[in-house]
């Protein structure tokens, strides 16, 4: 499954609410069938962290840090890649720590 | 509440506005002003216009003398005079706007947000590369708003582009419950001046203590915005309770260095005779002549960007796949 993201967020993806949505409605009923997801961020010039947080941060603490390899981030700019590899990073910083402690 | 607006109030110099500010009564506002020449911040602005509109949802009363500083026309176009008497009857010339001043607007909803940022930019006349920062900022500090503070009068925002220094600065300013009680939510910050210092730090969130946050809050917003002042090398000043928090200039011989806690940052922490803000206030320059562009600022971020976690089981992390 592919979501073109411009559809939803427009050029500046800011608005979490909206991501949330897409996490729980598209993405999460997808990957729980073992089917990839592709979030085509084409038409999309910028990307705030706390909207890829919102998208996708849930999601990898609920299906394990192994869900990436379903899913798949396309036509990100320099700057988009580098917000979600931030997010990425920090979110199982989270997870390996709770981890640790547990 | 009494307040007066000086000859001139900017990041650098907030005091000149903070000390003639009297918390005292919220049934009334009186407003005094410097007659003959104003020039401050926006974040003196929207500050300025959030007790307005909290006096007037309080059916409080606004009393301001009349704006005979030559600067009044700048007033009126950032809204102020509107907003602290709607019947001022004061007429100027609208070619005179260089359409480089985002007037003062009330946010309240998530759509106004949307809406408001589509607006914003072209006024500003920036290029997309510009643009991107002044977006972001202004998302991530009104979606706090929004998100965080129960602030009756919502985020009262305004903007202003300054020819002369190249700059463009930003104000954000709420009546809501303030950092201290939003973080206390999950930490227990005995002050205000602990409590900012709290929220600057990333991967700290009222939401929850669990690193990395909750499915909505990362704790990230603040740290991204004082890093895009930082490596502006310009100022950024967040105020709430009796605390503020400014971040100093960063001068052109030194490198940018960006610190996860902000007390390594060369600013000022401090808490001595600042009147009470209910509520939060931001305010950030951002130079336009930065050289440095987005994607430094977001690699120096992620290199910054320590949650305090071992990294002992760092083997069985993933990356993102892109295509």
């Amino acid at each position: 499954m592919e979501i073109q993201l411009y559809k939803y967020s427009g050029d500046f993806a800011e608005n979490k609410d909206m991501a949330r949505k897409l996490r729980i409605e598209q993405i999460e009923p997808e990957l729980k069938k073992s089917h990839e997801v592709v979030v085509d961020f084409k038409g999309v010039t910028s990307a705030t962290q706390s909207f890829i947080h919102a998208l996708i941060s849930q999601t990898i603490r609920d299906f394990g840090v192994d869900i990436l390899e379903n899913l798949t981030f396309k036509n990100c700019n320099e700057k988009i890649q580098t917000v979600i590899e931030i997010v990425v990073e920090y979110v199982q910083d989270g997870i390996f720590t709770e981890d640790d402690e547990a | 509440m009494k307040i007066h607006i000086p000859n001139s109030a900017f990041l650098g110099n907030i005091e000149s506005f903070t000390k003639h500010f009297d918390p005292t009564d919220d049934s009334i506002l009186e407003v005094t002003s410097n007659q003959s020449w104003i020039s401050v911040h926006p974040l003196v602005i929207s500050m300025i216009i959030a007790l307005a509109e909290e006096i007037r949802l309080k059916n409080g009363q606004v009393r301001c003398n009349t704006f005979n500083a030559k600067s009044r026309p700048y007033l009126l176009r950032m809204g102020l005079i509107e907003a602290l008497d709607p019947n001022h009857g004061i007429q100027i010339d609208e070619h005179e706007s260089s359409g480089r001043f985002i007037q003062a607007r009330r946010i309240t909803t998530s759509d106004e947000l949307n809406q408001f940022i589509t607006d914003m930019v072209p006024l500003l006349h920036t290029t997309p590369e510009q643009a991107y920062p002044i977006k972001y900022v202004m998302s991530e500090l009104v979606r706090n708003v929004l998100e965080h503070s129960k602030s009756d009068v919502g985020a009262i925002v305004s903007a202003q582009y300054f020819k002369k220094s190249n700059r463009i600065s930003i104000g954000v300013a709420d009546r809501g419950i303030g950092i201290k009680e939003a973080i206390n939510r999950s930490y227990t910050a005995k002050t205000d001046e602990e409590a900012i210092d709290l929220a600057l730090r990333p991967g700290i969130t009222g939401t929850t203590t669990r690193i990395g946050g909750t499915e909505f809050n990362a704790g990230a917003g603040l740290f991204f915005t004082k890093s895009i002042a930082k490596v502006s090398r310009d100022f950024f000043l967040i105020y709430s309770g009796n605390s503020f928090f400014k971040l100093h200039k960063t001068n052109s011989n030194k490198n940018v260095e960006l610190f996860a806690n902000p007390r390594l940052d060369r600013a000022n922490l401090k808490s001595d005779g600042l009147p009470n803000w209910r509520g939060t206030a931001v305010g950030i320059d951002i130079s336009m002549d930065i050289n440095q562009d987005f994607q430094d600022l977001l690699g120096m971020i992620r290199n910054a960007y320590h949650l305090d976690v071992k990294r002992a089981n760092k083997e069985k992390y993933r990356k993102p796949k892109f295509v």
